[in-house]
Formats: C-alpha cells, sequence, structure tokens
C-alpha cells in the first residue's frame, strides 16, 4: 500500500494533537497478543486491527455459539460451530487487509503460555475465567511484558494495565491487587451470572485505547490502578493499587515451574459444560475427526443409525475413558441430561487436553429437528 | 459517619452502598458488615479505604469511604 492510502486511512488520528505520525508508526510497527475472542477479545481486536496495529496474536479453542451472539459482535449466525479465531481473522482481514495476524486454535495452558506469550510485545486478557487470568499474569511477570486487563461481570466492569516499565520499576500486577485465586463457585462467571450485552463492548473498548496508549506512549495509563464501571448507574470508581510484600513469593519463580504449576487446580474451576446444538453437532459428525458417545443403556430406544458412534453407557463411563482417544468427544443421550453428567465427568478426566461436548435437548431433540429440515 | 461501598455480587448481599457510625478500624467495620450481613463471610473481596487498597488492618477517619470489591473473572 503506498503511503497516500495509509495516510487516507489513518488520516483522523494522523491529525489528531498529541498523537501524529510518530505515534501511528509505533502502532504499525505494533503486536499485540490478545487471549480470548470472546465478549472483551471482539471489540479490542476490532480496534487495534482498525487502528493499525501490525501483526495481532489471537488465542481462542472455542467456537461461535448462538448464546455468543449478544455480545460477541465480530460473530454472525453463519458462523455458529465455527472456530472463533477464523470466523474474527476472516472478519479483521477485511477491516484491515494489512493486519498480520498469528492464530492460535488453542486453549492457553501452563505449557504453552511462555512460548506464545513470549513472541508479542503487549499482552491483553480477556478470557473468562480465573485459571487463565492468574496463569496470563504470571507469564508476563516472569517474562516482562505487560499485561492489559479488563473483566466483567453481570453490570460492573474492571480495567487495569500490569505489569508495565515505569519509571525504572514494573507496576503492580493482577497477584498485588487479587494474591489468590478464588476457590470453587465462589465467583460466577458469564455462563452462570449473565451479562448485558454492552458491558464487554464498553470495557474491551477501553482495554483497546489502553493498549494503543501503552503502544504509543500517549496519555496516562491505567497503571497501578483499577478502573471500576457500572453500566446501570454509570458510576465510575478508581483505586490506588500498590506493591505487596507476598506477591513475589505467590508467582512461580521460573518459566520452568510455571509449566509445572496446575492454574486449574489452585482455582478449582468449576466444570462447565459445553452444550452444543443440533447444526454444531452435525458438523463435527461430518468432519469425522470426534469420537461420538451414546452414554444411554444398551437397547434404549430411539436406536441411531444416522451416524456412526460408539456405545458407552454412563455408569461404565469411568472405567472406559481409555478408549476415548480423539482430542474431541461428543456425548449424547435421549434428552441431554445423562450426557451433561457424562460430559462433567470426561472432563474432570482429561482436563484441557480434550475439547468435550454434550448435546443439547438429546437424540430425541436432534431426530425430531433433522425431520423438520 | 463512615460510607460503604459494595461492588458486584457483595452489592447484591448488603446494597451498593451503606453508612456506618464511625468504627476506628477496618478489622472492627468488616466484624460489624459481617453480622449485618452474615452472607458477606462467604465471599472473596479486597478491601480499600479512601480510594487506596490495604491489606492488614487500618485506622478508620469520621467521614471516609471504604470500598469492598470482589475479583471479576468474565469475558
Amino acid at each position: 500500500m503506498n503511503n497516500d492510502r495509509l495516510y487516507e486511512r489513518y488520516q483522523r488520528q494522523l491529525i489528531l494533537q498529541g498523537f501524529g505520525a510518530e505515534a501511528q508508526q509505533k502502532l504499525l510497527a505494533a503486536n499485540v497478543l490478545v487471549i480470548g475472542a470472546g465478549g472483551l477479545g471482539c471489540p479490542v481486536l476490532q480496534y487495534l486491527v482498525a487502528a493499525g496495529v501490525d501483526e495481532v496474536g489471537i488465542v481462542d479453542d472455542d467456537v461461535v455459539s448462538l448464546s455468543n451472539l449478544h455480545r460477541q459482535v465480530l460473530y454472525n449466525v453463519q458462523m455458529i460451530g465455527r472456530p472463533k479465531v477464523e470466523c474474527a481473522v476472516e472478519v479483521l482481514q477485511q477491516l484491515n487487509p494489512q493486519t498480520r495476524f498469528a492464530v492460535y486454535k488453542e486453549r492457553l495452558t501452563n505449557k504453552n503460555a511462555a512460548t506464545i506469550l513470549s513472541r508479542f510485545d503487549v499482552i491483553v486478557d480477556g478470557s473468562d475465567n480465573f485459571a487463565t487470568r492468574y496463569l496470563v499474569n504470571d507469564a508476563c511477570v516472569l517474562l516482562n511484558k505487560p499485561l492489559v486487563y479488563g473483566a466483567i461481570s453481570q453490570y460492573e466492569g474492571q480495567v487495569a494495565v500490569f505489569n508495565v516499565q515505569q519509571n525504572n520499576e514494573r507496576s503492580v500486577n493482577y497477584r498485588d491487587l487479587f494474591p489468590h485465586p478464588p476457590k470453587d463457585g465462589e465467583v460466577l462467571n458469564c455462563a452462570e451470572a449473565g451479562v448485558l450485552g454492552v458491558l464487554p463492548g464498553i470495557i474491551g473498548s477501553m482495554m483497546a485505547n489502553e493498549t494503543i496508549k501503552l503502544i504509543t506512549s500517549t496519555g496516562v495509563l491505567l497503571a497501578n490502578k483499577l478502573f471500576t464501571y457500572n453500566t446501570l448507574n454509570n458510576q465510575t470508581y478508581e483505586l490506588e493499587l500498590s506493591k505487596q510484600a507476598e506477591t513475589a513469593s505467590l508467582i512461580p519463580p521460573t518459566i520452568e515451574t510455571l509449566q509445572q504449576t496446575d492454574y486449574k487446580w489452585l482455582c478449582s474451576t468449576t466444570i462447565v459444560v459445553n452444550e452444543i446444538d443440533a447444526t454444531a453437532f452435525n458438523q463435527l459428525i461430518a468432519e469425522g475427526t470426534a469420537a461420538i458417545v451414546d452414554v444411554r443403556e444398551k437397547d434404549e430406544q430411539p436406536v441411531v443409525t444416522e451416524f456412526s458412534h460408539m456405545q458407552i453407557p454412563l455408569n461404565s463411563l469411568q472405567q472406559h475413558t481409555a478408549w476415548l482417544t480423539e482430542d474431541t468427544i461428543v456425548v449424547f443421550c435421549l434428552s441431554g441430561k445423562r450426557s451433561a453428567q457424562a460430559a462433567k465427568q470426561l472432563a474432570e478426566v482429561f482436563g484441557a487436553s480434550k475439547k468435550i461436548y454434550s448435546l443439547k435437548g438429546g437424540i430425541q431433540q436432534w431426530m425430531q429437528q433433522q425431520q423438520t429440515v | 459517619m463512615i460510607t460503604v461501598l459494595f461492588f458486584g455480587k457483595l452489592a447484591e448481599i448488603a446494597g451498593a452502598k451503606a453508612e456506618l457510625q464511625a468504627v476506628a478500624s477496618t478489622d472492627e467495620l468488616l466484624e460489624q458488615l459481617r453480622l449485618q450481613y452474615p452472607a458477606l463471610a462467604a465471599e472473596k473481596y479486597i478491601v480499600a479505604v479512601d480510594k487506596k487498597t490495604i491489606t492488614g488492618n487500618t485506622s478508620l477517619t469520621d467521614h471516609c469511604t471504604v470500598a469492598l470489591l470482589p475479583p471479576f473473572s468474565g469475558g
């Protein structure tokens, strides 16, 4: 692209006093990793790509579902069942053909975090669980990476910039704010507590703003601060954070120790059953790489002949997990209740190493839908 | 008077804002809040006095504002 087109694309921020060509050059040379392409990730990605960030990394292992669309505005109904990272890149590449993307269609884990994060200058955390949040924070501290943080619940959001180099020292990190991960069930996530669709739009946009300010050294960052916003009454609250003596002892001392730290266990993350609808179910059947498992008792009606599958009744599932060698497992039963239990049991056994889905509404509803299609 | 602000799920338990008679320290205040709202005992939160986070027991002055904030995981 020639300079005229570049000028035209970024003209409104180039003429901005206190920004200009120098700041734009920094964006055009910057790379940012966005963790999670969900409610927060969508606006972060849109604004960073629009602003001209040279390379954008996206980590996400989820697929688009109908219940995402009220807040994850990059996606549409045609994309349901497809990986979010693929759909996001499709849309974003049209927004800005010059942007380079690094796509990680996987879950961020203690094993891959250091390798993925170390490639990027700025890390943005838009994840949706404490295990990932603590992992990302600790990895950023060990790798000396600035971390733009945002989190939401129901009608409220929090924003901060952690671990950024200022006046020859690193600003506070997430552990200075919340030293220990909460225990199982102490704090609800969006799936359990609900969230208003606009909220991640607001908080995600603020995260993009902090990221752009960080890259271009513009304005004052939310470093050593926690900003909170309430959508119901428009109240904001800004806290001053300070370093805590115990923080250093809570973070693994080396990358090697981090790789051996079980963050899922530390957070004793509540296992959320991933339920899929008929469309996503059919797509997984068509792909042919997933293990499809009927967890009903032998001889239960209706008999399924439409696709090939295994039969492992729920009560003997625990003894036969070794049969499941595929990376993706889809369980079904008559109504979706037993398969949800099965998915939970399998998630306890396999953790994040496999993707486990349960057919929502069961084979009964699936068969009805096939007839109406 | 001391103003106490509750965020996130804590506001569901205690309301968004409470005004309490002045007490000497955050430990005393939290003790009083737990008696008044027993459900707070099961919650995880940080405490800030006049917009600064604190860790240990901190003395309070009249007319100060204490905020209780839970962690959020949603994204």
